[in-house]
């Protein structure tokens, strides 16, 4: 009861929830820039660039992960697509970050190196617009947004389930990745974008850009992490998890599945857009390769190596398998998808539910 | 949106309108079907298919196996549209335009012929699902649940006999109560028609007992079809018995005149 007494931040400290995120902002926000940027190289507790890089990816990752299990773990809706919408976002915010190259290409035009290569003399219409910083946000979650809703509906209205669904999404990035490989549509071909130059006119190669793009995907990931933890806790989520369960139990209680469905796949969908959108200045270069078949499927790897239908879970499967990723390429390439492989085999036969489920299985032992 | 003006017991006679939308069984009868076929590849599942259900009556219907009994209760809650033939709820509702949830929402529940509940919920939380209220997603993002909802889920617990079960996950229930629970979810949607698949199959002779009483006190206040197989069962509880058959009635009346049908005797006995 005292506790009812205790100002508003104190008893959020006192929740071990809010204590996880005050610790990730401080973390995220002040001691990784401050080992980075104020603690010369050299020292044992500099974190270096590279470091840096690759937690910047893997917050992005984490984000997309957060959302494939809302649509999969909490709904059961196997996406094998989610890899689209990802480069969707991020092509949108390419197309802003082109923009503001200005006349620093290679040709010194005003236009793309590659329009200029394709010897266009305008940019072609849905470019329009996208030199403002607003309307390529917008349109960074508006197109993966707008683009799942209107699959979406056509789909989960086909009553299109389980693993059909699956293939169907499957196929969908496919189409896009060969859509988006021909130097016509005017996207770049399958060099896509890169050589970006700024943002928001500051120089985007610079260490203090890289920490802010760093930070600022760490407070998106805690907001959608956040914003995650409230849908699932409310009836939103529990009818989310009777969809999974036994959707026609769902439908004769009076609840429309199809608006639930495509309320979550849009949202899903819109988050990945913002993953991508966060990942491409950091990493300098989108093309169509985002959107190969491969790298949904590892998107779904990294739900099943975490454990489904947790939140954090998702998380860690996202930077475990990241992790592996990078030491592997970097020691082994070639035996890369062979352990991915056998990762994806090891987390279906012996660990059903993930790491999660192991922690919670281990815990129960110990106590 | 359809409302679920219940106006079968205040219904003085003379004259109304029939309002579209909205439920009238102000002529005494709360559920119609007239010559419904359904063919699945060549097969008639149901044959001209009529027969009509009252306000507060409790109906069983029996019948061998491929008499229909599913697909009948398919095309009442809109998971199967028939070929041709009416389907009515009260005098207004058209069943075969509606779609599932919303014949749910009108006011016709439905109880599966295998249990089925939502197993990783709680008891509590499979009624707060099921509980009549606004099922639209915006109401389910933000609304809270009121004092008195609280409270009918209680009366409903201690009514299916899960009070202790409250927080327990459905999917660790036994048998029998999973059949209750899914009963009390049926109960909490406050529905005017209620539809029961094999209420007591896997049930103990006691649960089964039980389930009879509580059926019987149900009735009057809902109106019950009951699709059974245990004949000890129905003659417990019915007053009205609808024997189908190759996909359509055979004989209908009290347990007494039914029993005694020469074709229903044939049909069973296969003289």
């Amino acid at each position: 009861m005292s506790t009812q007494y205790q100002p508003f931040l104190l008893r959020m400290l006192g929740n071990s929830r809010w204590t996880g995120y005050a610790i990730s902002v401080i973390f995220l926000c002040i001691l990784i820039p401050v080992l980075n940027l104020v603690v010369p190289e050299g020292s044992l507790l500099h974190v270096s660039n590279y470091t840096v890089s690759i937690g910047g990816k893997i917050l992005c990752y984490a984000m997309v992960a957060l959302a494939m299990d809302l649509i999969w773990g909490y709904t059961g809706i196997l996406s094998l697509g989610h890899g689209l919408f990802f480069a969707l976002g991020g092509y949108a915010c390419g197309m802003y970050l082109m923009r503001q190259v200005g006349v620093d290409g290679v040709y010194h035009s005003n236009l793309p190196d590659f329009m200029v290569f394709l010897d266009w003399k305008t940019y072609p219409w849905y470019w329009t617009g996208t030199e403002h910083f607003l309307v390529a946000m917008l349109l960074v979650v508006a197109v993966p947004g707008i683009l799942a809703f209107v699959f979406g509906w056509f789909a989960f209205r086909s009553r299109i389930k389980g693993v059909y669904f699956s293939i169907i999404t499957q196929a969908l990035t496919y189409a896009f990745m060969l859509f988006f490989f021909r130097n016509e549509t005017g996207f770049g071909g399958n060099n896509g974008f890169t050589d970006f130059k700024r943002l928001l006119g500051i120089p985007i190669a610079t260490p203090e850009m890289r920490m802010f793009l760093f930070a600022l995907s760490g407070l998106t990931l805690l907001l959608m992490l956040w914003m995650s933890r409230c849908i699932v806790d409310s009836k939103f989520g529990r009818v989310l998890t009777a969809i999974r369960d036994a959707e026609s139990r769902v439908m004769f209680s009076g609840y429309n599945p199809l608006h639930y469905k495509l309320a979550i796949w849009t949202l899903s969908a819109m988050m990945c857009g913002v993953a991508g959108a966060l990942y491409v200045p950091q990493v300098g270069i989108i093309n169509p390769g985002e959107m190969s078949t491969a790298n949904s499927i590892e998107i779904a790897i990294w739900v099943a190596v975490g454990g489904r239908g947790t939140l954090i879970g998702p998380l860690l499967g996202a930077a475990f398998v990241t992790g592996m990723k990078s030491w592997f390429t970097a020691t082994f390439p070639e035996y890369w998808l062979y352990f991915l492989g056998l990762l994806f085999i090891v987390a279906t036969l012996y660990l059903p539910d993930g790491v999660m489920g192991l922690a919670k299985k281990l815990k129960g032992k110990l106590l | 949106m359809i409302s679920d003006n219940f106006t079968g017991s205040q219904a003085t006679g003379g004259s109304h309108l029939l309002q579209p939308g909205v439920l009238d069984s102000s002529h005494g009868v709360v559920l119609y079907l007239e010559d419904i076929t359904v063919s699945f590849d060549g097969f008639r599942a149901l044959n001209k298919l009529s027969f009509s259900v009252d306000v507060g009556e409790l109906r069983c219907i029996i019948g061998p196996n491929g008499a229909g009994k599913t697909t009948m209760m398919d095309v009442i809650t809109g998971k199967t549209r028939p070929d041709s033939g009416s389907v009515f709820f009260g005098q207004t509702l058209d069943l075969s335009r509606m779609t599932e949830p919303q014949i749910a929402q009108a006011g016709i529940g439905r109880k599966f012929q295998k249990p089925t509940v939502f197993e990783q919920h709680t008891v509590f939380e499979n009624l707060e699902l099921a509980l009549k209220t606004d099922k639209r997603i915006w109401h389910s993002l933000f609304g809270k649940l009121k004092g008195e909802e609280r409270d009918s889920i209680h009366e409903i617990l201690s009514t299916i006999a899960l009070l202790e079960k409250t927080n327990t996950r459905a999917g660790l229930l036994s048998h029998g109560q999973k059949q209750w629970l899914e009963i009390g979810m049926l109960l909490a949607q406050q529905p005017l028609l209620l539809l029961l698949d094999e209420p007591v199959a896997g049930m103990t002779d006691q649960e089964t007992e039980r389930t009879a009483e509580l059926l019987n006190t149900l009735a009057g206040k809902h109106s019950i079809v009951v699709v059974e197989h245990d004949m000890d069962f129905v003659a417990s509880i019915a007053r009205k018995v609808t024997v189908l058959h190759e996909g359509s009635v055979l004989a209908e009346g009290d347990m007494n005149k039914v029993q005694n049908d020469e074709k229903v005797i044939e049909v069973y006995l296969g003289r």
